[in-house]
């Protein structure tokens, strides 16, 4: 269910939807210098990454560790080039910095690090703790009286982690209404399909049945997901789950719902050919605009 | 040759005389007195409130009580979440749940992420007693002292204990703190200092010829194997290393040069523990014959904590026992 509230004029929404390529393009750029990490499931969750940083959470690039920020834990962290793109672009750190990714010294560890990057709140990759951390903080907001809210970005597969439930459990009995997770639903993991691999599916109900309130939207359109979100923060009592259907890889067509790009980088050749079709995408992006 | 610098109990000779608590009360005691002078001291526990000594926090401070349910993952995940917020989280379980099924949890999310989480290992070692070897944690120091970052403490008694509680409260550290079930005797006063990585000569005769490093109740054991023997001529000098990480290296080093032989004593698995942590200094700093009391590779059963402890050498009979034997086949 999703409630249209229109919160945004169209010239936002492009200026988001182009944020969004932005990061793609970046993410391709520091994946095929790194030589290796994650490429799908960070070009899936350019969109809602653009919508975060750019429109969505309280937080200042020039001051990381804020009070009155909104936290944001990303549990699948092996998904952080997504992470560390849409940071530079928002003013982080250099965009330059980003071609650093995954070598020696670097600050952009292959997966994130709390102490390694200021506004990187948790270490992460082992998948199925960000929930639980997420709640832990959540919980220390309310206790305080704070208005801050905390965002957990999940992947699909690392729902097949008992500890998530555990979370899910805790959070909806404790109604840490200050929480939302936000699952990428792309329905791709390492070994395969999910539900292949491990039925997730009814997921909805399953977050439902846990206790929490339920929206599923379109993780590509940003509208939704502000919307989204919107409703998550107006919903009390309870925490919010917004299953976001990604698809893994989009913007590129020949990465576009691959699993086998699950866990690889471009060549320096698909590099070439995969920043065209995000130029090309962004002028008609531009040209949407101009009409 | 007790230290009379450390203000042991001056009956401490005597255990009829001593009052006897078992360390799981000392830090029940501490951690209200923590949450009394710190706001930011909050209590987690998975479902097991009462043998934990955690009601006494819940109690006073209720607010500041996180029920966790039987989930001693997530008590990692939510402590680590409250203590990179700005909490000083103390997250109670049985060590055999919490290290024992949560290590990746402590791993990545406290140790490697830095966050000053005190995990509290309660009922560890045989004298848990007749829930037997499933609930008797006998490999947790092997398992938290591997961790970079984290600190491991075993509080030799009830008022230790007491004192370490404050102490990690205040170190900003992920730091592990493994108690016992059984009540033994308190042989260290209000006034015997503690301080972290500082270990204590608790027993120092002359010339001794066998050094006996100790955690926890194994400390009060090895000092009345140490006042028997010296009624027979054997001279043996006591430890009490209650912080087996970070280890003092200079301490132990110097103990270990003063005598012929290191005996280390444990309620834990010989492979991995405090006696472990010691041969890896001294092997560094100054080679030394050396024998460990300790489990011998294998889990533990159901009894008394008081037959149990006797059964498996881990009191003053099985530590004479075991000097004697290192003795004779020396000579």
């Amino acid at each position: 269910m999703v409630w249209y509230t229109k919160s945004m004029t169209d010239e936002r929404i492009i200026e988001l939807e182009l944020k969004a390529n932005d990061i793609r393009q970046s993410i391709i750029e520091m994946l095929e210098e790194a030589g290796s990490g994650h490429t799908a499931g960070p070009l899936g969750m350019s969109d809602m990454f653009a919508a975060l940083y750019f429109e969505v959470m309280q937080h200042d690039p020039k001051n990381p560790d804020w009070d009155e920020r909104d936290w944001l834990f990303l549990s699948n962290g092996h998904t952080v080039p997504v992470r560390y793109a849409t940071m530079a672009h928002a003013g982080y750190f250099p965009v330059e910095e980003l071609l650093t990714l995954r070598k020696f010294g670097t600050r952009l560890q292959g997966h994130p690090e709390r102490h390694a990057l200021p506004g990187i709140e948790h270490t992460s990759g082992p998948l199925g703790t960000g929930l639980g951390q997420a709640s832990g903080v959540a919980t220390g907001l309310r206790l305080d009286g704070k208005k801050n809210h905390v965002f957990c970005i999940t992947g699909d597969g690392e729902l097949d982690c008992g500890n998530i439930w555990e979370s899910a459990m805790f959070a909806a009995h404790n109604g840490l209404s200050n929480l939302t997770a936000i699952v990428d639903r792309n329905n791709i993991q390492i070994n395969g399909a999910t539900e292949n691999v491990m039925s997730l599916e009814d997921l909805s109900g399953k977050w439902e049945s846990f206790g929490w309130h339920v929206i599923e939207i379109d993780g590509h359109n940003i509208q939704q997901f502000v919307d989204a979100v919107n409703q998550a923060k107006a919903i009390q009592n309870k925490p919010t789950c917004i299953i976001a259907h990604t698809i893994p890889g989009k913007g590129i067509k020949e990465i576009e719902n691959e699993f086998q790009w699950h866990g690889k980088p471009p060549t320096a050749e698909e590099e070439k050919r995969f920043l065209k079709e995000l130029r090309t995408m962004r002028g008609k992006i531009e040209a949407t605009h101009s009409e | 040759m007790i230290n009379t610098k450390l203000q042991l109990h001056t009956d401490i000779l005597d255990p009829e005389k001593l009052e006897k608590a078992a360390t799981r009360d000392g830090f029940g005691k501490g951690l209200v007195e923590a949450g009394e002078k710190d706001e930011r001291i909050m209590a987690l526990c998975a479902d097991l409130a009462e043998s934990t000594r955690a009601h006494w926090f819940k109690e006073k401070f209720p607010e500041r009580y996180v029920e966790l349910g039987v989930a001693e993952q997530n008590l990692m995940a939510v402590a680590s979440g409250l203590a990179n917020y700005g909490k000083i989280p103390f997250a109670m379980s049985y060590a055999a749940f919490s290290p024992g099924r949560n290590w990746e949890q402590i791993r990545s999310t406290v140790a490697l992420n830095d966050v000053p989480v005190k995990i509290i290992g309660a009922h560890a070692g045989v004298s848990v007693g007749p829930d037997g070897a499933t609930h008797q944690a006998l490999e947790d120091i092997a398992t938290m002292r591997v961790l970079p970052n984290m600190i491991v403490i075993v509080p030799a008694d009830s008022e230790e204990a007491r004192k370490a509680t404050l102490a990690i409260a205040i170190n900003d550290k992920p730091s592990y703190l493994r108690l016992a079930r059984a009540k033994t005797p308190i042989f260290t006063t209000a006034e015997t200092l503690f301080e972290i990585g500082v270990p204590q000569v608790v027993y120092k005769p002359e010339n001794p010829t066998v050094g006996v490093i100790a955690c926890g109740s194994l400390v009060y054991q090895s000092i009345l194997a140490a006042s028997e023997l010296s009624k027979e001529g054997i001279h043996i000098s006591v430890m009490n290393l209650s912080t087996i990480k970070p280890m003092n290296e200079k301490m132990v080093t110097e103990f270990a040069q003063n005598v012929d032989h290191i005996v280390t004593a444990e309620e834990h698995q010989i492979h991995g523990g405090m006696g472990s942590a010691v041969a890896e200094v001294l092997g560094k700093h100054a080679p030394t014959k050396m024998s460990f009391i300790g489990m011998e590779d294998r889990y533990g059963e159901s009894g008394d904590p008081d037959q149990l402890l006797e059964h498996f050498g881990f009191t003053k009979s099985g530590i004479i026992e075991h000097i004697k034997h290192q003795l004779k086949k020396e000579n």
